[in-house]
């Protein structure tokens, strides 16, 4: 499960996320929703602290996975990214092999016997839906897949190391429609082992797949809401004006 | 005489010559068309001007680019015919006689190659490491800002200087006296901002996609640098150090007080010896030797097999780095 209490966050001194508090449960989809620039990446990377990359910024507030503040000292920042996974907006295997790709976690975590690796390998891409795609030709360039394919690979590199948590930051918006409603299938079958969090701007994407959704909003948290009542009902005016396309 | 090379105007000025009357017949060529142009309507002259314009420009820098690759013809021709001469397999492996008016040239390729890999040895890798610190670990702080402008500095410093600096402190003060050592430390100085900002520059082309994918499955940032950044660098980086060999087997200065010996037939036999350098062979021959118009063959065929070993050096590299392409590729 995922909490935060308070969480104000600036980039140098642009307040780029105001005293958001909410909550995810675990094997849920959660997805965020809000015009560009409101801050739902930002928040997104807070949970594999992505954003200490960043020079220059600042946060207040605490984030809690399983009731762990993430960002007290004692937290290793390696071991905090072994348990949450990401999928970038754009496919970024590595210039390596397809296996290598999806081996990489492993490595770089120290697992070292090579069956283990092999057999980790094939589950990753199984649970991606691309071993059938790939199964024949794991030797050959990462690069030689489609787009589409090689954002697949890219979360069966992210499922390799076993996550508890799935990050997505718009894991669909290079992609065309047919690879789209492929990753979209499989977050559907991968809530039921992982608590996936997506950023997304596709309106239609958040109502199909998530259980619930945040709407964000110039760094402010309008509405976290089922996504169901969001879409059908929504409490707020704002998100109700978001929903419907009246600015955004 | 290839100093004396750059002063001749002889040699220059048909090329010149030919140059100026380019220049005029471009010229000529514009005014008639400018002239044909008057019996047009205006939309098609502005657009024919334009076109014209353009090829006339591309035209001149053709011309100016294929100048400059005829020039690097002409030096390499005008060696390889005065020098190939006297190139045999006694040239390449004997070592001079009769006060260097005769015999070959071997301990100084020897001490050119020793040299070659004495700075390397000691340039490379810390030439890259420190490479990848300022690119991939020390952020943008005020101290990194200083070593960049200093490596800089460092590079535009005169090579007479390395030198001087090399005697003062390798030879004379940490005692190794004149010798390879001595040589490829002051030499390694030398080539380090080179191979320092060609690294730098390799990583920074790397996108940062790949570190951010890297990171988020809980890679540190070494592992990050020596398993995805550095493999896909490295052609790049090998390119630096292609440029640090062919500077390092042509410079004269910093081994003149550092390394070079006028005349010692003899092959090294450990990094405290002096050796012999090509490129100080052939300044020594051709003005301080016994008898400079006796061995001026000698001094051409030293040239020659100069910039052949440069060029080779070049192909190994060009080799090596097809060859780590492809591995990173693959793999």
């Amino acid at each position: 499960m995922i909490e935060t209490k308070n969480i104000n966050f600036y980039y140098g001194n642009f307040h780029a996320l105001k005293n958001i508090s909410m909550q995810m449960e675990t094997h849920t989809v959660t997805a965020f929703i809000g015009p560009s620039g409101c801050g739902k990446s930002t928040f997104l990377r807070l949970f594999n602290r992505m954003n200490d990359l960043i020079a220059n910024t600042r946060l207040t507030g605490e984030c809690l996975i399983d009731g762990k503040n993430i960002y007290e000292k004692s937290i290793q920042v390696d071991e905090l990214r072994k348990k949450v996974g990401m999928v970038f907006q754009k496919p970024n295997p590595f210039p390596k092999s397809i296996f290598e790709n999806v081996a990489y976690g492993l490595r770089v975590n120290g697992v070292s016997k090579q069956s283990f690796i092999a057999r980790r390998v094939e589950e990753s891409l199984r649970a991606a839906a691309l071993w059938e795609e790939v199964k024949d030709k794991l030797k050959k360039s990462a690069f030689e897949l489609s787009g589409g394919q090689q954002q697949r690979l890219c979360i069966a590199r992210a499922l390799a190391i076993s996550p508890s948590i799935l990050l997505m930051d718009e894991p669909a918006s290079a992609l065309d429609p047919i690879s789209t409603s492929k990753i979209e299938e499989l977050i559907y079958l991968l809530k039921k082992e992982y608590t996936i969090v997506i950023v997304t701007h596709n309106m239609q994407q958040a109502a199909r797949i998530s259980d619930k959704t945040g709407f964000f909003m110039l760094g402010e948290l309008v509405e976290f809401n089922d996504t169901k009542k969001m879409f059908l009902n929504p409490e707020k005016e704002q998100t109700q004006n978001y929903i419907t396309g009246r600015f955004g | 005489m290839v100093l004396r090379l750059n002063r001749n105007p002889g040699i220059l000025s048909p090329i010149l010559n030919n140059f100026v009357t380019l220049f005029f017949l471009f010229c000529n060529i514009k005014g008639l068309i400018l002239q044909r142009k008057k019996l047009r309507n205006f939309r098609e002259q502005e657009f024919m001007d334009k076109k014209i314009k353009q090829k006339i420009a591309f035209g001149f820098f053709r011309a100016l680019s294929l100048l400059v690759v005829g020039i690097l013809f002409w030096i390499l021709g005008f060696i390889i015919y005065n020098g190939i001469g006297v190139i045999s397999w006694e040239f390449l492996t004997t070592a001079p006689t009769d006060g260097m008016t005769a015999g070959g040239i071997f301990p100084a390729i020897v001490g050119t190659f020793c040299l070659i890999a004495g700075s390397i040895v000691f340039a490379f890798p810390v030439g890259l490491m420190s490479g990848i610190y300022i690119s991939e670990y020390a952020g943008n702080g005020w101290i990194i800002k200083f070593i960049r402008i200093m490596t800089n500095n460092l590079g535009s410093i005169p090579s007479i200087v390395f030198g001087l600096f090399g005697m003062a402190l390798f030879v004379n003060t940490f005692g190794f006296g004149d010798s390879i050592i001595a040589g490829s430390l002051t030499l390694g100085l030398l080539i380090l901002p080179l191979i320092i900002r060609t690294t730098e520059e390799a990583l920074k082309a790397i996108p940062g996609s790949y570190r951010t994918g890297s990171l988020a499955l809980g890679a540190s940032r070494l592992q990050t640098v020596t398993r995805v950044v550095l493999p896909v660098a490295f052609p790049n980086i090998m390119t630096g150090l292609i440029l640090a060999v062919g500077r390092v087997s042509g410079e004269t200065a910093p081994i003149l007080f550092t390394v070079a010996a006028y005349f010692l037939p003899k092959l090294p036999s450990g990094i405290f010896d002096q050796v012999m350098a090509l490129p100080y062979h052939l300044y020594v021959i051709a003005t301080s030797g016994t008898d400079i118009e006796a061995s001026r063959p000698i001094a051409y065929g030293t040239a020659l097999v100069l910039i052949i070993i440069v060029l080779l050096m070049n192909l190994l590299a060009t080799v090596l780095r097809r060859y780590f392409g492809k591995r990173v590729k693959i793999n």
